[in-house]
């Protein structure tokens, strides 16, 4: 393959020469991954994958108007790149107007990164995870998980002059342990899978399915519920998917308010929670600018190459931003908000462990599973519990209990948690497919709405 | 050469044209001098076209090729996978090579050998699906016009405050070729097209939508372009006063509830309940970490009572505009169509070539699919319906049976937990029935259930009348995860005394 930088400049050179539309965007991101897979102690799917995706969006500029044409392609041969644009261009010319219409941003120079060779990845990343599994697949405990390695590098320049790169790594391990008819959950996210602790993630499988040992059926209700940060950051990252300002603008989302407008201003909880999104944040570190295909209600692609700053969604407990691409922010009379690739809600200074000691009786969950909406203007989410409810009692774990299926609304969550302890980088079990960078605090909810018992084990 | 199913047309020049038997060539025979015992290459080209409009105006329009290069290899009863977007025969050869670096290096945290069961070989072997008018002959304003109108037929009702209007279109084109020497070339289209109505009310900060009932499938344009396969005239004149009608239904009262349940509904309650219990792959732990297992164990397999006996549930990969539905399957398995519930009883699985050995089959059911050159084929879902009853009902003869009872139709929320018990619907169309009759709309409806306990209170299926396609485009399974598109059909079918919930009691309000 022809480096990505190349195939940027010849699809810039492709439409200044072709000269049919006035601007022009090429995205082109490089694409590593590997994977290894097992089910009860042995390898079953694993691989390595290299790929590339080149998008064009041409723009043609009628007056006011602007009209997009979006084409992308995984060819790699360098003579696809002139068809692809000139594809790019022809759509742009038979496009309607593009409603979130704005300025290209003005260039400012390559990055000093720009030229550099583009970082991969092999199954050579897992040496070490598969060392410290080996020990795990010898043991009596049935294991079953994921190890998973993707190296992105994204370019995204502009006719105007734009030019930014970024290199995302995510990595995540996901280890299932089974013992008997108990089943345990562990997982971290590890971007460059340096130091992953195997050896104590099994011996906290095999702490919790010691915790199994006892088992009590409950019956559906309400129950006081210690949520990891793994549960909470799979709910909070379906409300931050939910705060796009268009919708809450025109009452249609559970973030508009009575009356007209949006429900930013409103407190949900006197606990000092802020949750953000921060490109920055240590060791959580993502795109620090747009890059988009496909134009929403959250992402315009004249945004492309914009900043992403540190948003707080949610400050001290009130809900402060929405999400809103610039031409919508000049709609509304607002400031832009684009969202970064991780979420982060500060929390308390209790530990997990100090919050289980501080519980009289409740549950502690391990993960969420199978969520999704049930009614949007509540943002009721449903889902079930999965890999271990834990019984605690006078300040211990006793037990482990039967899994529920829950019906709760990440805003109500907040409203109702009476505690946060201390905010740790977690994975978040759900939506991992697509958001590996997360910090949440473990939350204590007094009344945790389990609607019904699942017989899953 | 061989042909073993092939509609009207053949498959794209252009994929033809890419250079398919020099990197089989290329791939297969640098796996065999690596030590590979079995090999596979797959050249899998995906065209997608989505376009997206908000109150009748265009907000995304993508057009999307993606195409790459897979080599799958057995190495001393290991798996090995290694993928690349490029297409030349060198890397096609240098990516058999890394599949086979792959396998021999987790070769020893390998405790079960692989094995395929046998199947024919196909050489040469076509298939094309059966469509009218391919998408991609359809320029990009024309779709963003006609949804455009579509939209505006809506918005210019009363009471429809926002519309959204989207249509997926794919193609899908596949050359396939393993070291037992089959050589299988495919293509196939489907179409998803959806449009939701909003009415906002903003004094009180809510609002209620209504989405349109067309299912995707195996389909071209012609799902759109007029309403020969779907009455588009008709739902979109109907659907504004049913979304009024629906804001100001009365809440429903919660409790066991007879339920007469629309295709355009339960469709999803299969997919759920019965179309991923029976993955014979999850059944036995391989997607225990992610997807979850099953209740339906192989020590179940022919005795477990799934329903009551007038439940009967088959599984295919042929059955005409299905999304699952394929000539042969991602290993050179032929298409072929089956029993999985049978009577209310447990009687099948779906199964790729390492599954049928495991279970002991002699021949693969063909459930092997990738989404993408760069993802390992998996045991993936085929059409799992549920079968209409010999007596002809209709839906209203259904409903005639219900003294107090709710007629549901369109899907919405879904969610089942991991091992396929217990589950949770709501739907789009909730219609009171009283005294059998249909009696206004009610609103806030969820119906939840354990699988088994919700397939026995099935009393009666709907005659084939009322058997109707549905499915989805998005069924996710795997790690890395993959989607495929699958579809399922079934009748109307009356449940008795089913668990209903109140969505606005759910959250407390």
């Amino acid at each position: 393959m022809i480096p990505a930088q190349q195939v940027v400049e010849l699809a810039l050179d492709a439409a200044a020469t072709s000269g049919r539309c006035v601007e022009t965007i090429v995205i082109v991101s490089d694409r590593a991954e590997a994977s290894l897979r097992w089910a009860g102690n042995s390898m079953t799917t694993n691989g390595v994958s290299s790929s590339r995706t080149t998008t064009v969006i041409a723009i043609v500029r009628r007056g006011d108007t602007a009209h997009l044409g979006v084409r992308r392609s995984s060819v790699v041969e360098p003579n696809a790149v002139g068809p692809l644009v000139a594809a790019a261009e022809e759509a742009a010319h038979a496009a309607p107007e593009a409603h979130d219409n704005a300025p290209l941003l003005a260039g400012s120079g390559e990055p000093a990164d720009w030229g550099d060779p583009v970082p991969g990845t092999g199954v050579g990343a897992f040496a070490e995870v598969a060392r410290a599994l080996s020990a795990g697949f010898a043991c009596t405990d049935r294991l079953y998980g994921f190890a998973h390695h993707v190296v992105e590098t994204t370019l995204v320049a502009t006719s105007t002059g734009v030019r930014r790169r970024f290199t995302q790594p995510t990595g995540s391990v996901e280890i299932n342990a089974k013992r008997g008819t108990a089943s345990a959950w562990v997982g971290v996210s590890t971007p460059w899978f340096i130091d992953v602790p195997i050896d104590a993630m099994l011996v906290e499988l095999s702490t919790r399915l010691g915790w199994a040992r006892r088992t009590v059926e409950l019956p559906a209700g309400r129950y006081e519920t210690l949520m990891p940060p793994s549960t909470v950051a799979d709910m909070m990252i379906y409300l931050g998917w939910s705060m796009d300002g268009r919708g809450a603008e025109e009452g249609r989302t559970a973030l508009s308010a009575p009356g007209g407008g949006t429900r930013v201003g409103e407190k949900l909880t006197d606990l000092a929670l802020t949750m953000y999104s921060d490109p920055l944040a240590a060791g959580l570190e993502c795109a620090p600018f747009v890059h988009t295909a496909a134009g929403s209600e959250r992402l315009s692609v004249f945004d492309n190459g914009m900043d992403i700053d540190r948003v707080d969604w949610i400050r001290d407990g009130t809900i402060s931003s929405l999400i809103y691409p610039r031409a919508t922010a000049t709609e509304f009379g607002v400031s832009a908000a684009a969202p970064a690739d991780n979420l982060l809600m500060t929390g308390g200074t209790a530990s997990l462990a100090e919050m289980v000691a501080g519980t009289e009786r409740g549950l502690l969950l391990t993960t969420l599973w199978y969520i999704r909406t049930v009614d949007p203007t509540t943002l009721l989410l449903t889902g079930l519990t999965r890999d271990g409810v834990y019984l605690i009692e006078d300040g211990e774990v006793t037990a482990a209990v039967n899994n529920f299926r829950f019906n709760e609304s990440p805003l109500d969550l907040l409203r109702r948690a009476s505690e946060a302890g201390v905010a740790e980088t977690t994975l978040p079990r759900e939506w991992g497919d697509w958001a590996t960078r997360a910090v949440m605090p473990t939350l204590r909810i007094p009344d945790f709405h389990m609607s019904s018992v699942s017989q899953a084990q | 050469m061989s042909s073993h199913r092939t509609g009207s047309r053949g498959v794209d020049s252009d994929f033809l044209a890419l250079p398919l038997k020099q990197l089989a060539d290329a791939a297969l025979s640098a796996a065999i001098a690596g030590g590979a015992s079995y090999a596979d290459l797959r050249v899998h080209a995906i065209t997608t076209e989505i376009v997206q409009l908000r109150d009748g105006e265009l907000e995304s329009a993508v057009l999307d090729r993606e195409i790459g290069l897979a080599v799958r290899v057995i190495v001393d009863g290991t798996w090995g996978f290694a993928s690349h977007a490029g297409l030349r025969p060198d890397i096609a050869a240098d990516s058999a090579r890394h599949a086979v670096g792959v396998a021999v290096t987790l070769a020893a945290l390998n405790a079960e050998r692989i094995e395929l069961a046998d199947e024919p070989v196909y050489l040469d072997a076509t298939w094309v699906s059966d469509y009218r008018i391919d998408p991609f002959a359809i320029p990009t304003d024309e779709k963003v016009a006609l949804l455009g109108e579509y939209s505006g037929r809506l918005l210019a009702s009363d009471g429809v405050d926002h519309v959204s209007a989207m249509v997926n279109t794919v193609k899908e084109q596949t050359f396939y070729a393993d070291t037992f020497g089959s050589s299988i070339t495919q293509q196939r289209i489907r179409t998803m097209p959806t449009l939701e109505a909003v009415a906002v009310d903003a004094a009180a900060g809510s609002f209620e939508s209504m989405r349109t009932l067309a299912p995707p499938s195996g389909r071209g344009w012609e799902t759109l372009a007029d309403d020969m396969v779907w009455d588009w005239s008709a739902e979109l004149a109907e659907l504004p006063a049913l979304l009024a009608e629906k804001t100001k239904s009365p809440s429903v009262i919660v409790g066991p509830t007879d339920l007469v349940i629309d295709p355009t509904n339960l469709w999803l309650t299969i997919h759920e309940s019965i179309g991923h219990a029976t993955e014979y792959d999850r059944a036995i732990g391989y997607e225990a970490a992610y997807a979850g297992t099953s209740f339906a164990t192989p020590d179940k397999l022919n005795t477990m009572r799934y329903g009551s006996p007038v439940m009967n549930v088959t599984a295919d990969r042929t059955v005409e505009n299905g999304l699952a539905t394929i000539g042969y399957d991602a290993e050179g398995v032929a298409a072929q169509s089956w029993d999985l519930v049978r009577d209310g009883i447990f009687v099948g699985y779906q199964l790729d070539r390492v599954f049928a050995k495991r279970l002991g089959k002699a021949r693969s059911n063909g459930c092997s699919y990738a989404d993408s050159a760069h993802h390992v084929p998996i045991q993936r879902m085929p059409n799992v319906s549920l079968q209409p009853g010999p007596d002809e009902l209709s839906t209203d003869d259904l409903i005639s049976r219900v003294t107090d009872g709710i007629y549901i139709v369109g899907d919405k929320s879904w969610s089942i937990d991991m091992q396929r018990y217990n589950f949770q619907f709501t739907g789009q169309r909730f219609f009171r029935i009283r005294d059998g009759r249909l009696d206004g709309q009610l609103r806030d409806v969820a119906y939840q259930a354990t699988t088994t306990d919700f397939w026995n209170s099935m009393e009666a299926v709907g005659g084939a009348s009322t058997w109707r396609l549905g499915g989805a485009f998005n069924c996710g399974k795997a790690q890395p995860g993959q989607v495929a598109a699958v579809s399922h059909g079934c009748p109307s079918a009356l449940f008795r005394g089913v668990n209903v919930l109140n969505t606005r009691e759910e959250s407390g309000r």
